[in-house]
């Protein structure tokens, strides 16, 4: 990947200062590095999403349709009906410039079009001229701006540069969302064929296979076979046995696809597949896995709310059709946005699912009584406080471990404290970093929101500065080994970042970490950790392990 | 030179000449000054005022989105921040308040810098918020102490906001605290917007142009009390006979008197139409309003409608032999 | 934008509105509610001493915008510099005192109610004088 980049030294000389002529005259300039590739129009067209083309942000023609002004306009038009967020976070931004230096890309780049502000004033421009008076009669002096090509290129280039993290509305006085923002602009721009490759065919691979990667159903099964033997490997024997599609199961899980597909990720599926072993083994717990339901994520949300809708939609129709109790759901970022805030409310009522109780600790999960789908670390949080899971924290003795929260668990959702819970009783070496770069003030790694291509390097090494910036200080002050995160698109974005800015760490699910210290019945002779890593002090020669049942 | 702040401070020069030349003309212009334009402005917006919340209130709120700013209700062990990420009415209630009232969202504001060595580093940043606050508070104070000129007899809670107001009882006629610190925060915002870089690249000509109609409201207001007096007893009169809807001028109660009315009025017909309304759009918005309770109950969005779905049938039709090849169960053998 | 669509959370916002006018036009319902006095400045009823001398320290325009002024002055003068007597542009003496002796400020004007505090009340300032000073006729 850095043949091509600059050295990390030469890219972190990044200049803020503000360049002297207006913004609303300065063009875009696109550049290789820093943008996503176009959709496939094959792509487009599986899902039924319009104006499937193929197409080139660098070229002049984006061979848009002939009437692509009007679609935007009557587009805009009927979402400032359908969204009150939209239509006041059009109105009352007054540009005080708090959220400028909130945002990771703005750090990371300079550009002061990254700055939230700007970013929505972007849309603000037209909408003021389309649908204000004050805009119509005194146009740029008001801040009003017709819809050109070039603004139109500005719009795809710069809310293909927001990883919705929300970040910056933590800090607006008025709770403004650049997320909402962009959420809205990307809707307009696929209206007119314009997204990236990097969510267009992964909203088709989904909607087809059930997930991202477009795995298909046998191979789903085969992967995580892998994992099984894997797991005999580097857990002492253990044979799991994971379910498909079963029906009866008590409880469905879902996770994303990604954590299937690559490392690191899949020590974490390895994680899921362990503890869920350990569980049924131990209590008798009843899972199953679904290759039609097969992907957590949901790049439908970095499409249009109804892409999302359409792709969520599996989840309680699986649930439903397996009578499931209800769901568990793993490690995920943006998955975990759109059921905590939007699947119910889409694809609801799950009236046929019951109220989610810990089969295990007898727990009311009362905060999920309407979804019915329990986050993996409030499961897991809850039976280490019940004392469930037998644990050995110094087989993650060789980590020193941080937490980076995920930008959507965090400000979407606020699942800041069960992680550390777990992490911090499976791990003895555990530092935060600085405050304002955890918990609701989080940096993104970068890449979130379809943005984690290979082509947009530099995009994301500078997006992702921030973040990689708050884990060096650690990294230097207490040694810090180790990322842990809870989000399948951190564990594919962060390992580059971390190889790029700080290479001395590296990228863990918090399920590993469980799955590394959990004591697995019937055990024997477990040296490594699940990457197959001999952990200090625990080599066949140095007789005392844990299991307790070799020879002494 | 930048085009945008001196659009505005020419339109603010441009209205002070116009009501400078109203005041010395006659007492028609007086009475146009004094009576016709304060009415039409109230007028204006208390209807546009209204017109834009029911605008906003039209549409609808599809999703629960509130900006979650602390840890979730789960687990009973694990405390939950019921202001942050508030899961009932009551903490909603106490978030919107402490946003509105002391703005704590800027509280939290932080500053991005680079220290030697290209080390990026966040450290808090109040400026803008003690700005903001001062000048809010003192607007509303301001404006609060003027309704000794809006009611008669004067009420209680009135003459007592003014003896606060006038604590430190310096100066003749007292200084009142509120005006002061009004005159100095609207300068200092509207320094800021012009010395900050980065606020001079994002601010409109419709970002100055309340800053300097309220630097001229302010900046008239203090003249009138503490240097070119004027007539306190006409200019209650006038006030009384708007609220009375018995209007009437008293004569030679001083130009700069109607220069400050006329500000105020122009501040008021244009406030529906511009960001002022943020006044009333920060109690709609979705992020700091809602409940963070949507696993627990479901919100209704009310023009869901039914999507296009890939069906399970659908995709066990396309995977089936591949499914049973594997061993996965299927509906269909 | 569109007309006849349907409000939503209607109540709350509806009672907000209705909040918002009741306090944009407080003045107004006070007045007719509650207040309903006379809306008309009062008039300076002038002593048949003061009409007598048909002339104050100063003119009357600068007596009605500037007297506190003027009053302060002659305070700081009395008690700093000692000095009793002050002398008008028009070349006329006074006395620089507010309430003592018939050469004062409420020697001429005798009435304090009627030429101080219906103003003052009217207007809504509480000047400080009273706090030392003591009113000839209100002491008896």
């Amino acid at each position: 990947m850095s043949d091509e980049l600059l050295k990390p030294e030469e890219l972190i000389k990044i200049d803020h200062k503000i360049p002297s002529k207006d913004w609303m005259d300065t063009p875009v300039n696109i550049r290789k590095g820093m943008y996503c590739y176009a959709s496939n129009p094959k792509s487009v067209e599986y899902v039924g999403l319009p104006h499937a083309r193929a197409w080139n942000p660098l070229d002049d023609d984006w061979k848009l349709p002939e009437n692509w002004k009007q679609i935007i306009h009557e587009g805009f038009k009927e979402r400032l009906d359908k969204f009150r967020s939209f239509k006041v976070f059009m109105d009352i931004c007054v540009r005080c410039g708090a959220c400028a230096d909130k945002c990771h890309f703005f750090i990371g780049t300079g550009d002061p079009k990254n700055m939230p502000v700007l970013r929505a004033e972007l849309l603000r421009s037209v909408y003021r001229n389309d649908f204000t008076k004050v805009g119509k009669i005194l146009g740029k002096i008001a801040g009003a701006r017709e819809l050109t090509i070039d603004v139109l290129k500005e719009w795809w280039y710069y809310f293909f540069s927001c990883t919705e993290c929300r970040r910056c509305s933590v800090f607006c006085p008025y709770g403004i969302d650049t997320a909402e923002i962009t959420i809205m602009a990307r809707e307009l721009l696929n209206l007119i064929g314009l997204n990236i490759d990097w969510i267009a065919t992964p909203v088709a691979n989904c909607y087809r296979t059930g997930n991202h990667l477009g795995i298909q159903p046998h191979a789903f099964k085969d992967m995580l076979d892998f994992f099984v033997e894997d797991i005999e490997e580097v857990a002492g024997g253990i044979q799991v046995e994971p379910s498909f599609n079963r029906k009866g199961a008590d409880i469905l899980f879902i996770t994303p696809s990604g954590d299937v597909f690559a490392d690191p990720g899949t020590y974490t599926a390895m994680g899921y597949l362990m503890l869920f072993h350990y569980l049924r083994e131990k209590y008798g717990f009843d899972i199953t896995w679904s290759t039609y339901a097969s992907e957590g994520g949901n790049f439908g949300f970095f499409t249009s709310h109804e892409t999302m809708k359409r792709l969520n939609s599996k989840m309680y129709a699986e649930a439903k059709r397996l009578g499931v109790k209800w769901i568990l759901g793993g490690e995920c970022g943006h998955m975990w946005r759109v059921i905590n805030q939007y699947m119910d409310t889409m694809n609801g009522p799950a009236d046929f699912l019951e109220e989610p109780v810990s089969p295990i600790t007898g727990t009311k999960f009362e905060n999920s009584k309407s979804t019915k789908m329990v986050h993996i670390a409030e499961f897991v949080a809850d039976l280490i406080k019940h004392d469930k899971l037998e644990l050995d924290p110094s087989r993650n003795d060789h980590l020193k471990v941080t937490f980076h929260d995920s930008c959507n668990p965090a400000r979407g959702m606020g699942l800041l404290d069960e992680p550390r819970y777990v992490i911090q009783n499976v791990c003895n070496h555990f530092y935060e970093m600085p405050d304002n770069t955890i918990r609701e003030q989080t940096f993104c790694c970068g890449s979130g929101a379809g943005l984690n291509a290979g082509e947009n390097m530099e995009q994301r090494m500078l997006g992702g500065l921030p973040r990689a910036n708050a884990v060096k200080y650690v990294h230097e002050k207490h040694g810090v080994n180790m990322l842990a995160c809870v989000c399948a698109i951190d564990r594919a974005a962060l390992p580059p970042l971390m190889e790029y800015w700080v290479p001395e760490v590296d990228v863990t699910g918090m399920t590993e970490l469980v799955a590394n210290a959990l004591i697995m019945p019937g055990q024997v002779d477990r040296t490594t950790d699940l990457r197959g890593e001999e952990i200090p002090g625990l080599q066949s020669d140095d007789v005392k392990t844990e299991g307790d049942n070799v020879e002494k | 030179m930048n085009v945008r702040y001196m659009y505005s401070l020419i339109a603010v020069i441009v209205l002070f000449l116009l009501a400078y030349a109203g005041a010395e003309a006659g007492v028609w212009s007086q009475y146009i000054l004094g009576v016709v334009i304060p009415y039409l402005a109230i007028l204006v917006f208390v209807v546009f005022f209204i017109r834009r919340i029911v605008g906003w209130a039209k549409s609808p709120v599809p999703f629960r989105i509130p900006t979650t700013c602390g840890q979730q209700k789960t687990l009973p062990w694990i405390k939950s921040s019921w202001l942050d990420n508030p899961s009932s009415r009551l903490g909603v209630i106490a978030r919107m308040f402490l946003e509105i009232v002391f703005f704590r969202s800027l509280f939290r504001n932080t500053k991005f810098a680079v220290k030697d060595q290209n080390k990026p580093f966040y450290a808090l940043e109040l400026w803008l918020w003690v700005g903001a606050l001062a000048f809010h508070m003192a607007f509303f104070t301001v404006v609060a102490r003027h309704l000794r000129f809006f009611t008669q007899p004067v009420l209680f809670p009135i003459s007592l906001l003014e003896n606060i107001d006038s604590f430190f009882q310096v100066g003749l006629p007292g200084v009142f605290i509120s005006g002061v610190v009004l005159f100095a925060a609207v300068t200092f915002l509207l320094i800021r917007r012009v010395l900050i870089p980065q606020v001079r690249y994002i601010s409109l000509a419709s970002d100055y142009f309340p800053l300097f109609l309220i630097f001229g409201i302010a900046f008239s207001g203090l003249l009138m009390r503490y240097f070119s007096k004027v007539d306190v007893v006409g200019v209650k009169e006038m006030a009384m006979g708007l609220v009375t809807l018995h209007p009437h001028i008293v004569e030679g109660v001083g130009a700069i008197f109607y220069v400050h009315v006329f500000f105020v009025s122009i501040l008021l017909a244009y406030f529906p139409f511009s960001k002022l309304m943020h006044l009333g759009g920060i109690f709609l918005s979705p992020t700091r309003n809602m409940v963070n309770n949507n696993r627990a109950v479901r919100h209704i969005n009310p023009w869901n409608y039914p999507v296009e779905v890939h069906t399970y049938e659908e995709y066990e039709e396309e995977f089936r032999d591949k499914m049973i090849e594997a061993g996965l169960p299927v509906e269909k053998e | 934008m569109s007309k006849n669509k349907k409000m939503y959370n209607r109540n709350i916002i509806v009672a907000g509105l209705i909040l918002f006018i009741a306090l944009i036009t407080f003045p107004v319902w006070n007045y007719y509610v509650f207040s309903g006095e006379t809306s008309t400045a009062p008039e300076i009823k002038l002593s048949e001493k003061a009409k007598a001398a048909k002339e104050c320290v100063r003119s009357k325009e600068y007596m009605k915008t500037e007297h506190m002024q003027l009053l302060d002055v002659w305070r700081d003068t009395v008690v700093r510099e000692a000095k009793r007597v002050y002398v008008s542009p028009n070349g006329k003496s006074y006395n620089m005192s507010l309430s003592s002796g018939d050469n004062s400020c409420l020697g001429c004007h005798v009435d304090k109610a009627e030429f101080c505090d219906k103003c003052h009340n009217y207007a809504s300032v509480s000047p400080y004088c009273w706090d030392c000073h003591i009113d000839p006729k209100e002491k008896k």
